[in-house]
């Protein structure tokens, strides 16, 4: 492991910075830190601060950079006669990679000598059959080119790792010396490394950017990607699903719409059940409950929104789907032919989603002012009277946003759907039918063996983006219907 | 008129206090109907979750005991060399299994006739382990042995009630007639239920042996995934929101930061799972199924939590104290360092425990960067090794389990899932105790 060592020996040089930077601050003064400008301590860090941080970016960015620079100079090397056999350059630059790296565990395993590795060629051994004995698996043949290529890449790669500790040292411990250098009475340590610490607060925080930058470009450029080799018009307008995975041609149909048909209506099916147990329940105990009972079923209620989704998921698939079968299936009213439908997962999705209803509403319920109530109990109002005539139109708009907040959640759901819903996309006016949604979709395009590059994985990337736009698109609405009608009453 | 105006009013008065007039009524029980209303949603919900951990425990609780056969038997030297001579070594044995249990049998004068199919069907091939045994250490040859053999998952649903005998139809599995001897075998003592330790500490086991499968791999790859997770995201959590709490000017850019933040929260646990994918697994090329790879999505995922609780407890530590250690001297760095944040420790770690819970159970990203594909057989074989081997993580075990075809294997998610939620039980009861023992308020 050379970048543990690297990180290892960065360590060392910033403990090492550390005495001395603030051996040095205290020598100056001849050992009276009051005549410091400020604590020894900061003297220390500081030196520890410039061993560690420019060389640890100067690591990160290299580690993220070297294997694009050298992908693309082993692209470059390739003959054309190895693109033409209608394989991808993905598809050639996989197996080169493998090859190499099934080299160097040959090496780290002793079945090669350094040497060996560096100068096995095409022609000496059948590579494949070699990497099979010390137990990595290539999936075909390997081409002498491919050979020559991963040698390259193997070569570049060592280079450039050995450049990389070399010159990641030198930062660090140039870094250490040139705060060693600093060090002095005047030197103002605090200032200096107080405004480093607020760099680094103010980098974890952008993290959060970093990942919706992420997530954008991720989803964006696959989707990029889909476009290219399958129509938009016929993802977004096509009514039927249909991949077929390699083996049976390239004729998929990846229409959205029952995709969508599935999601939606799920989710109705969700809302249902979870919007009024969870209102009602929400106005009994924040309007109706004794403190004793309150006190009992809000965490009761609660703790069905800490239950991981893939409980919910096993209880719809062997617990609800059986039941419901048995209430509507062959023997009785023949409604229902499996255990997976639409109501299966709805059903449990609507359970889940109780709490965030309830939780969010009688939040919502409870900032109502007192004085409203009181007014209207003034006027003669009974409570019911009350709560539906002046409390709920005065909390509407924040109980909106929260039934939109828990669609939005619904939607994104995956476990339960994948586990109660069923595998079949269709469109149909039936809630015992067994549909698909989206986030059951991205799961199955996404875990099975298929190649990167074919439409049918690529457009888990497509619905994973529609799955976001439509998701963040409720969120952003909710919100605006928050601040836009809500009463102010401070 | 007046008098007489009021004299009539208060007639009418007194009428309504002693009877309701139909309005009242009507608005009385209307009263009253909102009110079971308000009362049959809670019970729903209540209800709702009765039912769940009823099924929970009902259909878990099996997985933790296993059906096993203690048969004691003494191979002498002759059958040992016999039996090593014979082209089908462990058949030989098998034979020696089946005339010691004859004899077990006819020692408590249970009469009942089994021949060696019935044997195979009930713990399987018994021969290959008595061998083992006996070649690993020859010297045991001649010595009395005990074999405690794990009977089949069909035995076991035997007594779990999942198999009865009304609805068992004979097949190449499991006959009505081995049911009379493992009947036989139970009032000889000599097939029993015992704890199934193998659930807990083994590890996973192939599609067709629900009964030796275990959970034990998994809990370390989960254990090594929350490592990444409490590592990664209790320091930058922390880091972001002192910064937005303490240090951030109200400009664009804190805005745009705070935006995120809350817009993160509310993306798609399987989203996060595709950024992982397309960044960790294909752009970087971190190894696939590894729990590295899952924590560092995890981390992304929980970072939301973590900066909004961390940050509503920073705000709860009243100013005077950041004035009083600006009025001492301190830096503004120092205070928040040295003051403001020890103060909202115990909110804080109560914050990161329970997002770490939630990391714990998530499932969905970890089905996209290979973790259920993988059957996770082995444990890692050292602590490096534990974040870059590929594992499996609970949530993704239970997930493989429940959809393996054997029905037996559904036992084991249930079982699973105890297991799980007991983490997640004893994980929010260390931040409640947190809580109540260190908040301090102001």
């Amino acid at each position: 492991m050379p970048i543990l060592w690297v990180v290892a020996v960065i360590f060392v040089v910033s403990v090492v910075g550390f005495i001395t930077g603030r051996a040095r601050a205290l020598q100056s003064v001849g050992g009276d830190s009051r005549q410091l400008h400020s604590l020894p301590l900061y003297y220390g860090s500081h030196a520890a601060l410039w061993a560690v941080v420019p060389a640890a970016a100067t690591l990160i960015v290299w580690l993220l950079v070297q294997p694009l620079l050298v992908n693309s100079r082993v692209v470059e090397t390739l003959p054309d006669r190895l693109l033409d056999k209608g394989s991808s350059i993905g598809l050639v630059m996989s197996d080169v990679r493998r090859v190499a790296e099934g080299l160097d565990v040959a090496v780290a395993q002793g079945a090669l000598s350094h040497d060996e590795a560096a100068s096995i060629g095409s022609s000496s051994v059948n590579i494949r059959e070699f990497l099979g004995s010390i137990g990595l698996a290539l999936g075909s043949d390997v081409s002498p080119e491919v050979v020559d290529a991963a040698q390259l890449h193997r070569g570049l790669n060592a280079t450039g790792s050995a450049l990389m500790s070399w010159i990641v040292l030198a930062i660090s411990v140039g870094g250490a010396a040139y705060a060693y250098r600093r060090s002095n009475a005047d030197f103002r340590a605090r200032n200096v490394v107080e405004r480093g610490v607020l760099g680094l607060l103010i980098g974890a925080a952008s993290i959060a950017i970093l990942t919706t930058i992420g997530i954008l470009f991720a989803l964006l450029f696959n989707t990029i990607e889909f476009f290219k080799v399958y129509p938009a018009t016929e993802f977004f307008f096509g009514t039927n699903w249909a991949p077929s995975f390699s083996g049976r041609g390239g004729l998929s149909d990846l229409g959205v719409l029952p995709l969508l048909w599935g999601t939606f209506y799920i989710s109705f099916i969700a809302m249902l059940v979870a919007v009024p147990i969870g209102l009602f329940s929400a106005i009994y105990l924040s309007e109706y409950a004794s403190s004793r009972v309150r006190s009992v079923a809000k965490p009761l209620i609660e703790i069905l929104a800490g239950i991981p989704t893939i409980v919910y998921g096993l209880f719809a698939l062997l617990t609800v789907g059986p039941l419901l079968v048995s209430l509507f299936g062959k023997n009785t009213l023949n409604w229902m032919q499996g255990g997976t439908a639409v109501m299966t997962a709805g059903l449990v999705m609507g359970i889940m989603l109780i709490p965030f209803v309830s939780s969010l509403s009688d939040d919502i319920i409870n900032a109502v002012p007192q004085a409203l109530r009181d007014g209207s109990y003034g006027l003669g109002a009974t409570q019911s009277e009350t709560i539906r005539l002046v409390i709920l139109p005065a909390a509407l708009p924040g109980i909106v946003g929260a039934i939109l907040l828990a669609t939005s959640r619904a939607i994104g759901e995956t476990m339960i759907v994948v586990l109660g819903a069923g595998a079949a996309a269709r469109l149909s006016m039936n809630p015992f039918d067994a549909m698909t949604t989206i986030t059951a979709k991205i799961v199955s395009q996404l875990t099975g063996d298929a190649d990167f590059s074919s439409p049918e994985a690529l457009v888990a990337f497509a619905l994973g983006m529609t799955l976001f736009v439509l998701t963040l698109g409720l969120n952003v609405f909710a919100l605006f219907i928050v601040r836009k009608y809500r009463e102010q009453y401070d | 008129m007046a008098i007489k105006n009021q004299t009539s009013r208060g007639v009418s008065h007194t009428s309504l206090l002693s009877k309701r007039d139909a309005h009242t009524q009507k608005r009385n029980s209307a009263e009253k109907r909102f009110r079971i209303y308000g009362m049959v949603a809670l019970s729903i919900s209540v209800l709702f979750l009765t039912f769940l951990f009823a099924s929970i425990l009902r259909s878990g609780l099996p997985a933790f005991t296993q059906t096993v056969m203690n048969v004691e038997l003494v191979v002498s030297q002759e059958d040992f060399d016999e039996a090593e001579s014979k082209m089908l070594k462990t058949k030989a044995y098998q034979d020696i299994f089946v005339a010691a249990l004859g004899a077990e049998l006819a020692r408590r004068n249970l009469d009942v006739a089994f021949d060696n199919k019935a044997i195979e069907r009930i713990v399987g091939k018994p021969g290959g382990t008595i061998r083992s045994y006996f070649t690993e250490d020859p010297s045991r040859v001649g010595q009395p042995a005990t074999f405690e053999l794990a009977a089949s998952s069909r035995v076991d649903g035997y007594f779990n009630g999942r198999v009865t005998r009304e609805t068992l139809v004979d097949s190449r599995f499991l006959k009505a007639t081995d049911l009379d001897l493992v009947d036989a075998l139970q009032t000889g003592g000599i097939i029993r239920q015992a704890f199934n330790w193998n659930f807990i500490t083994g590890t996973d086991s192939g599609v067709d042996n629900p009964g030796g499968a275990g959970l034990g791999a998994s809990v370390i790859g989960s254990f090594f995934m929350m490592l990444v997770v409490l590592f990664l995201s209790l320091p930058i959590g922390v880091a972001a929101s002192i910064y937005l709490e303490e240090f951030a000017p109200k400009n664009r850019w804190t805005d745009f930061i705070e935006v995120n933040i809350s817009n993160l929260a509310a993306v798609p646990s399987i989203v996060f799972g595709i950024l992982g994918l397309a960044v960790f697994i294909q752009f970087a090329g971190l190894p696939q199924s590894a729990p590295l790879v899952g924590g560092l999505v995890l981390t992304l995922m929980t970072l939301p939590t973590i900066i909004i609780s961390t940050r509503a407890s920073l705000a709860a530590v009243p100013p005077s104290i950041r004035d009083a250690a600006l009025g001492v001297g301190a830096s503004k760095m120092q205070s928040v360092f040295h003051h403001v944040l020890p103060l909202a420790m115990p909110g804080i770690l109560t914050g990161t425990i329970i997002g770490l819970a939630q990391a714990l159970g998530e499932t969905a990203p970890l089905l996209l960067i290979g973790m259920v594909g993988f059957v996770a057989r082995e444990y890692p074989d050292g602590f490096l090794s534990g974040f870059t081997d590929a594992n499996s993580a609970m949530p993704a075990q239970i997930y493989t389990w429940a959809s393996r075809a054997d029905p037996g294997f559904y036992e084991k998610a249930w079982g699973g899932i105890i297991i799980l939620l007991l983490f997640l039980i004893t994980m929010n009861a260390i931040a409640i105790i947190l809580r109540r023992r260190f908040e301090r308020r102001w």
